[in-house]
């Protein structure tokens, strides 16, 4: 295998902060399950304060690698450091991490209030301060009317909330987040990803979430690590994991995209009649180019500028833009993203800046 | 979408059967526990509340049934002493040999009741093996008598048969714990050990409650093996009850201590009942 | 499965326990497998003489036999008036409100909870005001009755698996309701059948506390072991023992590969069973 992982400035969130010290380092660990290898070779650094998106597909192992932080799981290679300490050898009742659930997993012998307090009772904390902490918590999560309800007479998206609160209630050093938001209707889990990224920025926590939701991560996240097959394909912001995407795989999988295949000989790209000058050394290249970067050719797209013509195959409209399909004089196809109600014609003459052609690695099988 | 035929058809048939058949029957019991019956042991059908009256004032059928209840007491608390701790085993700590263990706990249940007293009597005895071995081992040196015709003979069998049934519900109840919650709790800071009290035995209550009620309940209305294990001093109420429709011929007597039981049973089911509801969550 | 910091499961005294619990019971069963190989006889240790004289004295017991014979007719019979009687049963459970619905829910379970001497008693009481002479149909009346919900519940557990829409598929297609009946309702149903069936019949097999009170002149195999049993040990009863313990161990392995292939988990299969197997 031997490709290693780009991991790009690692800055946490919260920008006025000095350089941020890892909390949380995942050094090259692997998992299997029978004869499923789910990881391979890890390594991973959460910064402390940071809020961390592992993003990926199912079976990419991105679950395995957070019940691995949390202990539910051992290593079975690899260690996993936290504030200059091993963790992996600690059962998850000695470690000071939290899990968010994915179904919540609330107690339904015991009140919400219970529930919230389980934490700090199972330390024995004398009742006052259970109280208070308690109180405070649900506060934060706006659920201090349902101190004495049940769980089961509580819609879902408030469940979600008191499994958040019995989490932070014991202030961990970090919180794992297990798709907490998949199991709510769009509407409610937009309002959420608000809610979750403004009390970690009021909290200062390190928040490790995992989701499939590409957009959910890009939302939410100071820096994204997207996981495939086991392996980390790129660490890097949502700004930098978009515009300069390292694999053919985090390009299409992170937003569209255009995969121009081309050749590059002294300098020039050269790909379906469309040529442009480029840094990368000679050879074959595949280049990204997003929809929404090529747009309708006019006068002052002229050097630095690749232009072309193409047939329009299909026109989706999707409210703020329009997603076409357009087919090049030599056959190849690209999806272009205008701006609504810009262009009707049949055929048309279209432009994209050089410099947003990145050079994408192909992914390995 | 069925028609009135069918419905007809579908429901009749069971219905009056049960009611001919078993609605009659134990009306029936209740209907004898007021008459009473002559020394020429007839059956005299006039009304009376005689029969009540006699097991409140001779002091043997209060007695016997204390016994009884002690014992059944006595069987509960064992078999679920012995029955929690393997379900839960069986439960959480099995893993691939779950089904292959659950199978070997419920096998001793589809084995003979007789086959498996009567076991206990070969074990038990003056001449049995228990005490053969205590004597081949130098532990005792003449038969322990005790063993068996004896209380603790009935409970040792009784425990035997009925662990098994305590084991199911408490099983059955164990499963439906998801098992995140067990993840949540050690993920709050809880050891296994917190973690089994305060969330998995609240959580195993009404199985806890049914499999006792079971015991309890088969125990107290067994008459089997307190007459081959029990002797004299093992007798229970049911025995009473053989007995007043046997050699001691008195039908009434003997149903109105069975409508006693039948009381008895129902009300505890009844309570039981509530309490299981009560303490379902899962 | 849990474990903690060290990766040893912290099952060490659990262990020990469940070994106990399983010591406790099955010694008595393998007692008994033993000493009917015993020369001896019963009782004594350590047992010798290993013989099968007392298998073949039981070959050759023609009463035995007899009573076997018995309890098969019995066990067939009552099979048949529990799955006759319990298949309409669930049925109209499942979608028929009829009158009393709930009570006769309770009551047909009565006969699994209550002791077996009360539903004995009671039985024996209607009998007798019918005037009907206590036999091996008295016996047949008692345990059909008795296992009715035996059925009832398979059954109605069955339904509620199976799909309703093949019904209204069958009737819209133009077949009768009984055409629907026999073509798809029934073999829809034909697993839980099987189960009940096998699960009445153990149970019919074994069961000693209502026949007590309804027996006749002819024995069943419990009453024949009882009242051999009131005389005085025999070491041929070890062996009719044990014979009774491998052909249960086959009925029962059987009965759980068919719940099991039939989808069920285990705990749900364990919470029928439990009422049932009382």
């Amino acid at each position: 295998m031997g490709t290693k992982p780009i991991v790009e400035s690692s800055a946490a969130g919260g920008g006025a902060k000095a350089s941020p010290k890892t909390l949380l380092s995942v050094r090259s660990v692997a998992k299997r399950f029978a004869n499923n290898i789910v990881l391979r070779d890890v390594n991973l650094d959460v910064a402390e304060g940071e809020f961390l998106s592992i993003l990926g597909e199912s079976g990419s192992g991105k679950t395995t690698l957070l019940r691995l932080t949390a202990g539910f799981e051992r290593c079975d290679s690899g260690e996993i450091w936290m504030a200059g300490e091993r963790l992996d050898p600690l059962p998850p009742y000695k470690r000071q991490v939290n899990t968010v659930f994915q179904n919540y997993a609330l107690f339904p012998h015991l009140s919400v209030f219970d529930n919230v307090a389980f934490g700090l009772r199972v330390k024995k904390s004398p009742a006052i301060e259970v109280k208070g902490r308690v109180e405070q918590a649900l506060a934060m999560v706006k659920m201090s009317s349902f101190a004495n309800s049940s769980p089961a007479k509580i819609s879902g998206g408030q469940q979600q909330r008191v499994a958040l609160a019995r989490a932070l209630v014991n202030r961990p050093k970090l919180l794992l987040l297990d798709e907490p938001l998949s199991a709510l209707d769009a509407n409610l889990r937009r309002q959420m990803q608000m809610e979750l990224k403004a009390l970690q920025r009021e909290i200062g926590i390190a928040f490790v979430f995992v989701t499939h939701d590409q957009d959910e991560a890009m939302t939410m996240s100071d820096r994204i690590a997207l996981l495939r097959a086991g392996e980390l394909e790129q660490v890097a912001t949502p700004r930098e994991i978009y515009a300069r995407p390292a694999t053919t795989y985090t390009a299409q999988f992170i937003g569209q995209t255009n995969l121009l295949h081309a050749h590059v000989t002294a300098g020039m790209a050269e790909c379906a009649g469309m040529r442009w000058s480029t840094d990368e050394p000679d050879g074959p290249v595949t280049f990204s180019v997003r929809p929404e970067s090529i747009v309708v050719a006019t006068g002052t797209h002229g050097d630095g500028f690749v232009r072309f013509r193409a047939k329009v195959l299909s026109q989706l409209f999707q409210g703020a833009a329009e997603l076409l399909q357009v087919e090049t004089t030599s056959g190849y196809r690209l999806k272009v993203r205008t701006s609504s109600g810009k262009t009707e014609a049949a055929e048309l003459e279209l432009a994209f800046a050089a410099a947003s052609a990145v050079s994408v690695r192909e992914t390995q099988a | 979408m069925y028609s009135r035929a069918y419905k007809l058809a579908v429901s009749l048939p069971p219905v009056a059967w049960v009611l001919l058949f078993l609605l009659t029957p134990y009306l029936l019991l209740f209907l004898y526990s007021f008459w009473t019956v002559t020394p020429a042991q007839q059956i005299v059908h006039t009304w009376s509340l005689q029969n009540y009256i006699e097991l409140l004032r001779v002091p043997v059928y209060l007695q016997v049934l204390w016994r009884s209840m002690r014992i059944a007491a006595s069987v509960t608390l064992l078999s679920l002493l012995l029955g929690f701790p393997l379900a839960y085993y069986v439960s959480f700590h099995a893993g691939s040999k779950k089904d292959l263990l659950y199978l070997l706990v419920i096998i001793p249940l589809w084995v003979s009741y007789l086959v498996r007293a009567y076991a206990w009597k070969t074990i038990l005895g003056s001449d049995g093996v228990l005490n053969t071995l205590l004597q081949y081992l130098h532990i005792t040196h003449h038969p322990q008598g005790y063993l068996l015709y004896s209380p603790l003979a009935v409970v040792l069998t009784l425990t035997h048969i009925y662990t098994p049934f305590t084991f199911l519900p408490i099983y059955a109840a164990l499963e439906h714990i998801p098992r995140k919650l067990v993840e949540a709790s050690h993920d709050l800071g809880a050891t296994p050990t917190q973690t089994f009290w305060r969330v998995i035995v609240p959580l195993s209550v009404p199985g806890l409650v049914a499999g006792a009620t079971f015991s309890f309940v088969l125990s107290l209305g067994d008459f089997l093996a307190p007459l081959l294990v029990g002797g004299p001093s093992g007798v229970m109420i049911s025995n009473i009850v053989v007995g007043l429709f046997g050699a001691a011929y008195n039908w009434p007597l003997g149903a109105a201590i069975s409508a006693c039981m039948m009381i008895l049973v129902l009300a505890l089911l009844f309570a039981t009942g509530r309490l299981e509801k009560k303490w379902s969550f899962t | 499965m849990i474990r903690d910091a060290l990766g040893q499961e912290r099952a060490g005294w659990l262990t020990l326990h469940a070994i106990a619990v399983f010591a406790f019971l099955y010694l008595p069963i393998v007692v008994l497998i033993v000493y009917s190989f015993n020369g001896d006889g019963v009782g004594g240790f350590p047992p010798r003489n290993v013989t099968f004289d007392w298998y073949r004295q039981l070959a050759q017991d023609t009463p035995l036999w007899d009573s076997v014979l018995n309890s098969l007719l019995v066990a067939l019979a009552a099979m048949a008036i529990s799955i006759g009687l319990g298949l309409p049963a669930a049925l109209a459970l499942d979608r028929v409100n009829f009158p009393g619905k709930s009570l006769f829910r309770r009551l047909v379970l009565l006969p699994l909870i209550l002791p077996g001497i009360i539903t004995g008693l009671s039985l024996l009481m209607l009998v007798v005001l019918i005037g009907l002479k206590l036999s091996l149909l008295t016996i047949i009346l008692g345990h059909g009755t008795a296992l009715i919900s035996v059925a009832t519940t398979e059954i109605f557990a069955g339904l509620q698996k199976a799909e309703r829409a093949q019904e209204e598929a069958s009737l819209d297609l133009g077949a009768s309701y009984g055409q629907t009946f026999w073509r798809i309702t029934l073999p829809n149903l034909k697993l839980p059948v099987i189960g009940a069936a096998l699960l009445i019949f153990t149970l019919s097999m074994d069961e000693i506390a209502v026949s007590f009170f309804l027996i006749g002149r002819d024995n069943t195999l419990p009453l024949e072991i009882w009242s051999r049993l009131r005389r005085g040990m025999t070491p041929e009863i070890n062996a009719i023992s044990t014979i009774i313990f491998l052909f249960s161990l086959a009925l029962i392995v059987l009965w759980y590969r068919l719940r099991m292939g039939n989808g069920e988990n285990t705990a749900d299969t364990v919470a029928t069973a439990t009422k049932e197997a009382a």
